[in-house]
Formats: C-alpha cells, structure tokens, sequence
C-alpha cells in the first residue's frame, strides 16, 4: 500500500510501525480503523499523533501494543517484531512499554489502594520482595509529586482527576519503561491541571530518558509537548513533520483545517469564518482515493482517483497529498 | 443603561445538601444580559457555572436551596408556576446543553421532536409545522433535511445531534439561548462550524446569548461580556476585551497563561496552576484562589474580598492584590 515509513532523524528508531492495517467487524460490517500507517519514532523523542474522534489514532495505539492484532504490517519495538510475538515472550517486551489512559478514574481499581495498584506491575513481573516493593512505589510516588505516606493506603475516589492521573503515570513508571504511550492523558482535566500534568510529562521523560507517543485531538496541547507531529485521518496519515515547521507551514490541508479551527484566546484574533466543510465519513465506507476529498477545498478528479502516499515536501516533512500548500 | 436588562441575576446562590455537609455551589452572583448580548461564563469543573445556568433555568435539582432573584423580561421567574415556566422555557428562554441527547427524545424521529414543538407552541398545522421543521433544519447546516426528518437521533453523529438540538431550541424565537458547553463533546472542526452558526443565528434572530464554557479560547472571539467563576463566585467580570488585555484578577491570569499556545515553541514549560480548587463542603475564610495565587498575602487569607470595579464600572473583580492596581483599591 504505501511505501517507505517516513525517515525520522535518527537512523535506529526505538519504534517503527511499517503498513499497518487495523480492521475489525460490527454487525456483519468491516471498520476500517488503520489503512496502512507507517511511522517511527527515535529513541528519546515524542511524536505527538493528532486527529479527531473516529480517526483511528487510539486503534493504532492497541495495535502497536499487540491489545488488538493487526490484520497486516509489522510493528519493530527495539528491532524485534511484536506482532510475530505471542505469550510469555510478548508479555516480558510488555514490560518496557506502557500505556497512559484518558479517564485516570476509570483506568484506577475503585476497590484497590493506591500502594497496592502501583505494586501490581511489580507483582506481575515477579518482584517478590514486598519491602523491595513498597520502596519502588514510594519512589515512583515522591517522583510524580504525591506524598507516599499520605497516598498508598487510600482508595481511587478519594482523589481528584488530575491527582489520579499522576497514579496513572505513577504506575506507568513503576517498571522504569523504555516508551509511554499516553492516549489523550489530559483531556478529561481542567485547565489548571492539564498544565501541571503535562509538566510532569515532560519532568518524567526527562528524568526516565523516555521516548513517548503522545496522543490528542488538541492540537495546541500536542505542539507544547511534541518534537515531531503525525496527523491522522480516517485511518492514514496525513502529515508527519517538525513540531514547529509543522504548524508554521501545514502542507495538507487537513492539518492547516485543524490548525484554524483552534479558538485562540484572544479577542483580537477573530475566529476564521470555519469553512463548512461537514463531517468526517464513516470508516465503514471510507472515500476512494484521498480519504479527505469529501471535505477538501482543494479536491478533484485526481484525489478520487488516486490515493496520495507521503511524500517529502520539506526537510523532514511528509504530507499525503496531491495538491500540498506548500 | 435605561431599560431594564432581558436577564438579571440578583445576589443568587444555591445550596446543596450532601453527606459531607451543605454545599454551597453558586456563592452570592450578580449578572446581567442585555437583549441581542452575549455574555460567556468561564469557569472549571466545580465552579458553579453549570449549578447558576440552572438557577437561570430554573431546573435545579429537587434538593437545591436557591436564593436570591432571577428577572427574565420583566418577570420574576421564582414566582411562575410550573405551567408558566414550561411555557417560557419553550418559548422565549431556550437551552443547548452539552451532550445533544439530554435534550432529544432517542425514541421519536427528529421530525415528531420539531414538529410537535412547533404545534405546541406556534400554533401550527401539521403541514406548516412540518415545512418550518425542513427550514429549521437546513438553517442549522443540516444536508437532505427532509430525509433527517424521518431519522432517529442515534442515526446522526455527535455534530448533527447537536444541531438538531439548536434547531428545537431557536425554533420558537427564544429571546435568551442559554448554551451550556455546546462544543465540549465535539472534535474542534465541528466545535468551529457550531460556534459559528450560533453566532449566526444570533445575529440574525437579534437573540440573548449565554455561553458557557471551561475554554477562555472560546468566548474571546464570540463574547461582548465575560464572567469569570471561580468556587461559585464570579471573581471578575468585563467586557470581553478589557478581561483579556486587562484582567485584574489573579486566577484569571494563571487560567490563561496555564492554556498551551499554539505559537509557542515545543517544549515551553506551562505556567501551570499549583493545587487544585478548594473542597465547596468546606468553605475558606478568605478568598477561595488564596491557597493557589501567587499573590496573596495577609488578609486574602482571613477575609474575603467582595467584587470592585475597575477603572470602568463595566469591570469588577474580587481581589485585594489586583494585577495592573494600586494593591487595596479593592475592599
């Protein structure tokens, strides 16, 4: 289907994802969630992946992770290919990877205390050693900005959102993993808390030397936390680039789309009349061609025709796209 | 001003009875809103801004103690009777609540929802209640309206769901639409095409608006007037532009340099707020923002500061240290 994955600056990825396909049935009908997605991601580095709701971004983040099997495509962790791993062999790679949910109050045991939720990972992976345990858990603890002694022996609902969300990524660390994946960590939290737990995002990353992909749909939140951003769109990347070439010079025009439709908070900033642009078409049933045309300004016969495949349009940035802005 | 506003909220407040004790969710607020105005409600989850639109609405929760006065067109809306208050709530005071589906019927097609509205209140026969339903849903942005007609609300997506639920709402030419997190549950490409046919409609049914919103980005552009709330109380309140290029109050600064830019460069550290909102079972002494603002000090600690006005009385804050004043102009 598509060709090369997109060169990342570095010449040995910790992650690379080569075509893969993610499809799933409802009610006697395919899903199209992820139609060939190639991408990389260097050791260190944070790709931040954009796209709406339906787009398929959380699928992939399963499918890299093995939770859902791809149909086709290969995902590299490390250079060793997990979708050819199953059982115990799976479950030890498992270790150096680990996922940050969007509702931390559900992604928490409400039954379960916090001491004992954080030394689960710890358990699994057979630390026996229970006082070799709890002094993980009360260092993870200190490390995301909870006070251990005041935390480990009470239950979930006893704590806010964002507080739960540093337990999350608490025991997302436990481990001490190579790569987090963080599916829309803060878009449950409030302002005043978003900011704080994408601070210790960053804190942790650099403290652990962790590579993250850092899933949204708020572009303005990946761009704060990203070096590189993909655009995702009903199953296929759009645009993949330097955060800050990126959006300074979108090359598809879905992402200049997404770009736009971002309220500024400033009254001097009139919002853009949006562009009527409907909807995104079911993945059921995707457009031929390019997958944007229905909503694009700029289509024609050719993006019916004929699918784009990224190609370079600038250093480092590959955009989908038979007629690039740029 | 001359004429008495459309909506006036006098010294409002809402209590809760909880098992941990009263709940005071809304806190003593004072608003008002012009006819053919917006004016946005800012505020994070826990601020009241949800608790005070019902107080507007009238539609608290049974076990609510509200006090204070609502004027809505001349009218105390604490003394209508049920009857009455159902006939303004369809009338001349319409809501748009964030999740379309708490106001759609999921058992009756779109059509029946807007036809038996406009029956009922417009004095209809069916033919032209069914030839204004197809307007409405076309003015609202909604392709093939005559086939959506006969369509359930689990058929639309979340975007279509909520514009049918503006086209019930705007359908009897309310005077006031109270939009209560209208995009929240929406991708942005969406929440840009519902901004904006609000806005439209606005402008050409010369119809109040309130927005209520977590997000500062969304009332910036759209606003005449914002109310910021903070533990239940509005802490400042301005015309939209005097809030935004100067805010005297301390949270409403934190709130806006805590939003990611997206003209910032990656990797910016965010000026985040420490702490979080104070537990509204036990209220604070002194100002609510104290324990998490950089500037207080001494009394903001025992005493609560009342709402002042600025350099316009258009502008009022809550704040002994305000931002860009001499330190107790307030008091």
């Amino acid at each position: 289907m598509t060709g090369e994955a997109p060169q990342s600056p570095a010449r040995d990825p910790l992650l690379r994802v080569e075509n893969l396909v993610v499809e799933y049935a409802v009610g006697g009908k395919t899903v199209h969630a992820v139609s060939g997605v190639s991408l990389e991601i260097a050791r260190g580095e944070t790709l931040g992946l954009v796209g709406e709701s339906g787009c398929g971004k959380s699928t992939l983040a399963r499918a890299v992770l093995q939770l859902r099997r791809a149909v086709s495509g290969r995902v590299l962790f490390d250079g060793q290919d997990l979708t050819a791993m199953h059982g115990e062999a799976l479950r030890r790679m498992r270790r150096r990877v680990q996922l940050i949910f969007q509702d931390p109050i559900a992604s928490l045991n409400p039954r379960r205390r916090i001491g004992d939720i954080i030394a689960e990972p710890l358990v699994i992976a057979g630390i026996k050693d229970p006082a070799k345990r709890k002094n993980l858990v009360c260092e993870v603890l200190s490390a995301v900005g909870l006070e251990p002694a005041l935390v480990i022996g009470r239950l979930p609902h006893e704590f806010s959102g964002g507080q739960c969300q540093r337990i999350c990524i608490a025991r997302a660390l436990v481990l001490n993993p190579e790569f987090i994946i963080c599916d829309e960590p803060v878009s449950a939290l409030d302002v005043s808390i978003r900011a704080q737990i994408l601070n210790l995002l960053e804190d942790m990353k650099a403290r652990f030397r962790l590579t993250l992909l850092f899933i949204a749909h708020d572009l303005a939140v990946v761009k704060a936390v990203s070096d590189r951003v993909a655009v995702m769109y009903l199953g296929r990347l759009c645009e993949v680039g330097p955060s800050e070439q990126l959006f300074a010079r979108p090359a598809h025009p879905y992402t200049a789309l997404l770009i736009e439709a971002i309220p500024v908070p400033d009254p001097d900033v009139r919002p853009a009349e949006s562009v009527p642009v409907g909807e995104p078409p079911s993945p059921i049933a995707p457009p031929s061609g390019c997958r944007f045309r229905t909503r694009c300004p700029r289509a024609d016969q050719r993006c019916r025709d004929e699918m784009p495949e990224l190609r370079a349009v600038a250093p480092n940035q590959y955009a989908a796209c038979h007629h690039p802005l740029t | 001003m001359t004429a008495a506003p459309l909506l006036s909220v006098e010294d409002v407040s809402v209590d809760l009875p909880t098992p941990r004790g009263n709940l005071r969710a809304v806190d003593r607020v004072d608003l008002t809103v012009g006819a053919g105005r917006t004016l946005g409600i800012v505020g994070e989850s826990g601020s009241g801004k949800t608790m005070l639109s019902r107080a507007i609405l009238q539609l608290l929760p049974r076990k609510a103690k509200p006090s204070g006065r609502v004027m809505f067109d001349g009218q105390d809306l604490a003394r209508l009777d049920g009857e009455a208050l159902r006939k303004l709530r369809a009338r001349s005071l319409a809501v748009v609540f964030q999740d379309p589906m708490t106001s759609l019927n999921p058992v009756l097609t779109i059509g029946t929802q807007l036809v038996e509205t406009l029956q009922e209140h417009l004095d209809l026969d069916s033919a032209a209640a069914r030839k204004r339903s197809v307007e409405l849903l076309a003015a609202v942005g909604i392709p093939a309206p005559e086939a959506r007609l006969m369509q359930y609300p689990h058929q639309l997506s979340g975007g279509m769901r909520q514009r049918v639920a503006i086209a019930i709402a705007l359908s009897c030419e309310p005077k006031l639409l109270i939009a209560d997190e209208p995009t929240t549950a929406l991708d942005v490409t969406i929440q840009a095409q519902i901004l904006d046919l609000l806005a439209r409609e606005q402008r050409r049914r010369h119809m109040a608006m309130i927005i209520i919103t977590h997000d500062l980005g969304v009332v910036a552009g759209r606003t005449d007037e914002v109310a910021v709330m903070y533990a239940g109380r509005v802490v400042e309140r301005a015309p939209t532009h005097a809030l935004f290029k100067h805010m005297h109050m301390p949270y409403t600064e934190a709130l806006l340099a805590a939003i990611p830019k997206i003209d910032a460069a990656p990797h910016t550290r965010l000026p985040a707020i420490s702490g979080r909102p104070p537990d509204p079972t036990r209220p604070l002494k002194g100002c609510s923002f104290s324990p998490r603002c950089r500037y207080a000090a001494g009394r903001c600690h025992s005493e609560k500061p009342s709402l002042a006005l600025a350099e316009s009385p258009a502008h009022q804050f809550a704040c002994f240290h305000p931002i860009g004043l001499a330190a107790g102009v307030s008091a």
